[in-house]
């Protein structure tokens, strides 16, 4: 039972933190061009690495 | 993926499309204060990194552009710029090898929906996940205190979650609720929430049942299949405005003054002058003030050859003006012009889809009242019997659990959505699931003819009698205009030994002249281009003639070349159990001659938009249900008052807005293809309701008698729903099969291309 007492706690607070993560990733627009995302990093952009 | 090569790559040959000027480019931009502003542009032919890579470099070295981002997920490109003048974005574009198109723009509002979803999916899925951890913990044993304090943390995790992914449905049912109509999310609102109050109450009372589990996992599920339905029509709806505005969005206006002035169609007032440029829309109503040229009507009459117009004569708004600049003056505002009649035509027209009610719909409309009711006898009965009317609610929540209809709020949705993907890939865009619903019942096709049936784009069928040096030079020549039968004649060029012209003009109306090595050619009207010919030919009046110094040397005839497959497409709707008509707005003649070559049960000619409504609503009253196929303004009266409609991607934007479906590809197959994918995913949807209703059948007498655990409804539930969706799968073959059957849908430089 005392271990419920942390273990509960904690597994709650781990999933939280994947659904924040998910819900910042989600407004911070990284989701809006997925095919695009994929491609990119086969580009070498060798003038300006910062687009 | 194959790799770039644009050009090739896109479907539609859009021969006559026009690239937006600068000027609409700037109407269509909005600026995002301190001087910059931002233009989309849809460019439907990006699909690799070596495409953003191209773009956002070449639009990057353009002066006063500040940044470009390719989206390659919807096909645009986002730029942003300074100062007063659009930089050449379209052309730099141009030069890549990408057509450019605006978009309407959209003001945000399906993103909304759409990350509302997603969030609430996430959420729910959070907690789901979580509560069903502690219920397998008190299904395997947990008790006493220890399952009281799972309970709780349930209870607590479950809040969140039903008050943001449940709200999508309790306001869903509220509103349906509210206007007195009954759907599918009605029953899961109340079960969902009853199954929260009781196992609430459960815990409190250090209960042994608590249904925490079911009520958040059945939202989970639900959301899922919302959620996919919400992007495969977001991605249809996009894949639809990505493609070329046909409709003016400003012109040039003359003042008194001489100065001129770049208005938005919605300004134009009657009186003033209007310039349009060869190659640009009408964009109202008016009369010629100046100039000739050749009017191409397709879009607006249905006629497939150019008129000829000359100063004077009046045009209507959306004939696209191929050869000669005009002076235009105007004779109605936007509101009041031909497309505006158009539109409140279609408005006036709405047809048997405005009455018409889903499956989800009418199911559940039976649905819940039956499952309602059977909980509530299942209450009386338990409290007549026992007397325990603690007992008696908790066996009538379970029943309602039990019955809440997450298969059935999966069964159409998901089906559906299998549908529109398989379509999607197929160059089929749908814009709703009722779409579907609705083509599957249809008897009767009705077709347009130029644009649908035909290409709308003339032909060369006497190439034979023709000498190849004559036609060399004559596709020399159309190579120079817009004119349809030039750019015929053009596409047939041989590819080695251009001829050289010394000079080349065109005289709107009538032709191309063209003087090399001291001959004077001409290409174009017989009685223009020359009188005397040597063929023997000099009997016929109209006509196209190439003549050199006045002497006839070759002459062209042409027919509206048929759209690729349209002979099978027809077949097949016909073996597929449908009359199919063919209405037109073009001549007797032109008509006969496609009614000729197609197995169409009948045609009617020479039809005013007004009467195409007319003939459809006949056919209704007469017990059909009619599916229209059309592609011109002319038609979009008509596609408001079919069944369902589909259009080509070619047609006018407001026939596009009108249509269930658009089709990208130039194959006419696309139509039977799309019934039969129809009439499979109905068939299908009907499988999944009787596996719905044999679910329940054998679950709500175990649910009656007061056997059903915590453990049964959650294996149960998602028994069902897996049943569900394996059985829409199944689609996925069927059509896989289709596909290959018809391996002409991508004949005719038609490639794959909306894929992603």
């Amino acid at each position: 039972m005392t271990t419920l007492v942390y273990l509960i706690p904690s597994a709650l607070f781990l999933g939280a933190l994947g659904l924040s993560g998910f819900l910042w990733a989600l407004r911070s627009g990284q989701y809006e061009d997925i095919h695009g995302a994929a491609e990119r990093i086969l580009i070498d952009w060798d003038d300006k690495p910062e687009r | 993926m194959s790799c770039c090569a644009p050009g090739a790559e896109m479907a539609l040959d859009l021969e006559t499309s026009v690239l937006p000027s600068s000027q609409e480019i700037r109407l269509a931009s909005r600026s995002l204060g301190d001087d910059l502003h931002q233009t989309d542009l849809s460019v439907p032919t990006v699909h690799c990194a070596a495409c953003i890579q191209a773009i956002e470099k070449a639009l990057g070295r353009l002066d006063h552009v500040e940044g470009v981002r390719v989206n390659l997920s919807t096909k645009r490109v986002s730029i942003q710029w300074r100062g007063n003048d659009i930089p050449p974005v379209v052309a730099a574009l141009g030069r890549l090898g990408y057509e450019a198109h605006l978009f309407d723009p959209e003001v945000g509002e399906k993103d909304k929906t759409l990350s509302e979803l997603i969030r609430a999916v996430a959420v729910a899925g959070f907690a789901a996940g979580n509560i069903m951890l502690l219920s397998v913990s008190v299904w395997s044993g947990a008790e006493g205190a220890t399952r009281d304090l799972f309970h709780w943390v349930s209870a607590l995790i479950a809040i969140p979650a039903l008050a943001f992914a449940g709200g999508i449905y309790f306001r869903s049912a509220w509103n349906a609720l509210r206007h007195g109509r009954m759907n599918m999310d009605v029953p899961i609102a109340v079960g969902v929430s009853l199954a929260y109050a009781m196992s609430l109450y459960e815990t409190i009372n250090h209960g042994e049942h608590a249904y925490f589990d079911a009520s958040v996992s059945l939202l989970f599920f639900l959301l899922i299949g919302r959620t996919l339905d919400h992007v495969m029509r977001e991605r249809a709806r996009t894949a639809v405005n990505g493609l070329a505005r046909l409709a003016a969005r400003g012109a040039m206006v003359q003042r008194d003054d001489g100065t001129r002035d770049y208005l938005p169609v919605g300004e134009i007032e009657p009186g003033m002058q209007l310039l349009v440029a060869a190659g640009e829309r009408i964009p109202v109503d008016g009369r010629i003030i100046r100039g000739a040229s050749d009017l191409d009507c397709s879009l607006v009459s249905g006629e497939s050859t150019p008129k000829t117009v000359a100063s004077g004569e009046r045009v209507q708004a959306g004939t696209l003006n191929l050869t000669g600049p005009l002076t235009v003056e105007a004779t109605a505002a936007a509101k009041d012009s031909f497309l505006a009649e158009m539109v409140r035509l279609m408005e006036a027209a709405e047809g048997g889809r405005a009455h018409y009610r889903r499956i989800a719909d009418r199911v559940s409309a039976l649905y819940a009242p039956v499952v309602h009711l059977t909980a509530f006898v299942t209450f009386l009965g338990w409290v007549a019997a026992t007397g325990d009317w603690h007992r008696a609610v908790t066996i009538a929540i379970a029943v309602l659990i039990i019955t809440c209809p997450c298969a059935l709020g999966l069964a159409v949705p998901i089906v559906q959505v299998v549908a529109a993907r398989r379509l999607f890939e197929n160059g089929i865009m749908v814009k709703d699931g009722s779409a579907m619903e609705r083509l599957a019942t249809i008897d009767t096709a009705v077709f347009d003819k130029t644009g649908t049936l035909t290409l709308g784009k003339p032909r060369l069928v006497n190439r034979s009698s023709i000498d190849p040096a004559m036609l060399a030079l004559a596709a020399a020549m159309g190579a120079h205009s817009r004119h349809p039968l030039s750019q015929a004649i053009a596409g047939l060029a041989s590819p080695a030994g251009q001829p050289t012209f010394n000079e080349v003009t065109e005289r709107p109306g009538f032709g191309i002249e063209a003087t090399a090595a001291g001959n004077t050619w001409r290409l174009g009207r017989r009685g223009w281009a020359g009188g005397k010919g040597r063929t023997g030919a000099e009997g016929k009046t109209g006509g196209t003639v190439l003549t050199r110094n006045g002497t006839i040397v070759a002459s062209f005839e042409f027919e509206d070349a048929l759209r690729a497959d349209a002979d099978t497409a027809i077949a097949r709707l016909k073996n597929a159990g449908l009359t199919v008509e063919m209405l037109s707005g073009d001549t007797v003649v032109a008509c006969a001659e496609v009614a000729e070559a197609l197995p169409v049960d009948h045609f009617t000619p020479t039809l005013l938009p007004s009467g195409k409504v007319e003939r459809i609503r006949q056919l209704s009253n007469d017990g059909h249900r009619v599916m229209m196929v059309g592609d011109g303004l002319n038609d979009t009266p008509a596609l408001g008052a079919a069944h369902v409609s589909i259009a080509p991607a070619t047609a006018a934007d407001i026939g596009r807005n009108a249509a269930d479906f658009v089709f990208l590809r130039e194959s006419l197959l696309a139509v039977p293809l799309a019934l039969d994918v129809s009439r499979k995913a109905g068939r299908l949807i009907r499988q999944n309701i009787a596996i719905a209703i044999v679910y329940n059948t054998i679950a709500v007498p175990i649910a009656i008698l007061g056997h059903v655990t915590p453990l049964i409804a959650a294996v149960a539930m998602s028994a069902s729903s897996l049943l569900v969706i394996g059985n829409a799968l199944r689609l996925q073959r069927f059509a896989t099969t289709e596909v290959t059957r018809a391996p002409l849908a991508t004949r005719s430089g038609i490639h794959e291309s909306m894929q992603s």
